[in-house]
């Protein structure tokens, strides 16, 4: 657990960075130091490993003062992570990523193991990159390595400042699932730093928002999206916060389960009572296993054949993992009402439609409303 | 390829010009330097002047360049790069003429070797300089706040960060100074310190040209072998991750 009590940093000009905040992050939390720039979200966590020197109050890490330590020992053992270009360019993404247990003094094997083990976590293969230097990579490549460096020598709490900021959109989107999925697993006390509202939204079980130095709100996505505070918080979340809070909602906590389905070998007729039981327009047809084979149209039933002969394609499927987002933003681009969700191996696991989607987020929205 | 090939041919130039000189019986109203006395003013050149005056610049030059660059002093580094570059600018004639009334000043002999090893390493400390503060000031400053934020040491971070990193590029002024220096020695020979200098010196008030010659095709094949030879070693020392050629 890290906890601020009224830290504030002034500089010798006089200029207040950070103004007086207090706050706990949770064991296992990952929360999201977010804000314009300047807000003084970064010089808050540099001060948790004590980069930045306090000015006034204290920062305890499990109830220990982060001043009882010595800076560096304090240091080593927290993971941190920054934009790419924090990578040692002329040593290789192994000596990169044993660069703290180095300084721990950790023997060769032990190195050598946590490595590896470390490249199979972020998705990048040991025997292709352990001797790569940083300029071979790409930016997708080198911001995975600089997240397996920071995870090095397994530290209990990481700090990352905007760790995917130098990434295109579509490879930072990737990037964030999987740090997310690896979250999950890890379980690491996070602080993530970050300009970027969606991407706090999406990553964060907490957001911090800071303005001048100031700590203005500090809740859950949800909370920040629906009850703001003020109007800093209002504005800075913008006026399309319905469209926001789709990022909140995991497509399997509102997915509907009762979905039509039915075998290859059935005949057509069976196909369109599995429809009008269910009220869909579509059937989909799935394996034994239950994988998802092709798709049944309402126009494409004649009668006295049987499923196999009239199915088609699959166009849009939308996965279990993802969040409202992506399967509304599918929905619409496809031009269909309802999509089936199907797991990593193609099982069809569930229904997803508009309805659902409205419910949900009028059902968080209300929430919001309710506890104010 | 192309580079060893321009660099053979000079080689060979320089050398078929000393020997194609000193094999003559008579230049103008001289006898040819010999081959003794040749080699004798190479190893004056060399030993007693350009080698002693690089040393002597890089153990003065390396250290003030990292000194100047540390957390605590790094508003100094735009001075001293400035004066590092003016000093440049001053002419290397000018540089070892003043030597003169200098030493004389101080009450020591203004002729012969002491004032032109001063003079040289003077004008030897400035490449080197310049190009220690550039290299380790061009660092990215990212690269150094995650060593820090790992927790390094101060020390670890100038051993296996910072010397590293900035090697290649100190090497670099190394070589532009040694280079540099192989030439301005010849002017030592005015105060009388003897080197390369001396048979140029003697082909320009003896009114033969190839005398002259006979004195600067050798300094030419010196400077171009160094250059060539620290290049190599400055090559070597560059890193795998950030030469330009992997």
């Amino acid at each position: 657990m890290i906890k601020l009590n009224r830290v504030s940093k002034v500089y010798p000009d006089g200029t207040k960075a950070v103004d007086d905040v207090s706050f706990e992050v949770e064991e296992g939390e990952l929360c999201v130091f977010l804000g314009p720039s300047g807000c003084g979200k970064t010089t808050t966590m540099k001060m948790i490993n004590r980069l930045i020197p306090i000015t006034e109050g204290e920062i305890s890490i499990d109830g220990r003062k982060n001043t009882e330590l010595n800076e560096d020992e304090l240091r080593r053992s927290i993971g941190y992570a920054i934009q790419d270009i924090g990578l040692f360019p002329h040593m290789t993404v192994k000596q990169n990523i044993e660069t703290v247990p180095i300084l721990k003094h950790w023997s060769k094997s032990d190195r050598d193991k946590r490595v590896t083990e470390l490249l199979d976590l972020m998705g990048l293969d040991p025997g292709e990159f352990l001797h790569k230097y940083p300029s071979e990579l790409s930016g997708g490549q080198r911001q995975r390595v600089g997240v397996a460096r920071s995870l090095g020598a397994d530290p209990e709490i990481l700090l990352m400042d905007e760790p995917f900021g130098a990434i295109d959109p579509i490879n930072r989107v990737r990037l964030q699932d999987e740090f997310l999925s690896i979250q999950k697993v890890l379980k690491k006390t996070i602080i993530f730093v970050t300009h970027d509202i969606y991407e706090a939204i999406k990553m964060g079980d907490k957001i911090a928002l800071m303005d001048h130095g100031q700590l203005v709100q500090y809740s859950t996505p949800a909370d920040l999206l629906y009850q703001p505070k003020n109007e800093f918080v209002e504005s800075f979340v913008g006026s399309d916060r319905a469209l926001k809070g789709l990022q909140l909602i995991k497509i399997k906590d509102v997915m509907s389960d009762s979905l039509p389905c039915v075998k290859p070998e059935q005949t057509a007729e069976a196909a369109q009572t599995e429809m009008e039981s269910k009220g869909f327009d579509w059937v989909a047809v799935v394996d034994d296993d239950n994988k998802c084979l092709g798709l049944v149209n309402q126009t494409d039933l004649a009668s006295n054949k049987t499923v196999k002969e009239v199915m088609g394609p699959i166009t849009a499927t939308a996965a279990v993992g993802a969040v409202l987002n992506d399967a509304v933003s599918l929905m619409l681009s496809s031009g269909v009402n309802d999509l089936p969700v199907v797991d990593l191996d193609n099982r069809l696991v569930g229904v997803l439609s508009f309805g659902t989607v409205r419910e949900a987020l009028a059902k968080i929205a209300d929430q919001g409303r309710e506890s104010k | 390829m192309r580079r060893q090939i321009i660099f053979i041919t000079l080689m060979l130039i320089c050398v078929g010009i000393t020997v194609w000189v000193t094999n003559m019986d008579r230049v103008g109203i001289m006898v040819p330097f010999t081959y003794e006395v040749i080699w004798m003013q190479i190893r004056r050149h060399l030993f007693s002047m350009v080698f002693p005056a690089v040393l002597i610049a890089i153990a003065i030059a390396v250290p003030v360049g990292v000194l100047v660059t540390r957390p605590g002093l790094k508003h100094l580094a735009p001075s001293v790069m400035s004066i590092a570059s003016a000093g440049m600018a001053i002419p290397s004639m000018a540089v070892v003429a003043i030597m003169v009334p200098v030493f004389i000043a101080m009450g020591m002999r203004g002729f012969g070797i002491s004032p032109a090893l001063v003079a040289l390493v003077l004008w030897g400390v400035l490449p080197i300089l310049r190009n220690t503060c550039t290299a380790i000031n061009n660092i990215n400053p990212g690269v150094l706040e995650a060593a820090r934020g790992m927790g390094m040491t101060r020390v670890q971070i100038a051993r296996k960060i910072e010397l590293p990193l900035a090697l290649p590029v100190i090497m670099a002024g190394i070589r532009v100074a040694t280079v540099i220096l192989v030439g301005t020695a010849t002017l030592a020979a005015i105060i009388g310190a003897g080197g390369l200098g001396h048979i140029i010196l003697s082909g320009v008030l003896n009114r033969a040209p190839l005398i002259t010659l006979q004195g600067a095709a050798p300094v030419a094949a010196i400077a171009i072998t160094l250059s060539a030879l620290l290049g190599y070693i400055e090559k070597r020392l560059t890193p795998r991750g950030i030469s330009t050629d992997i």
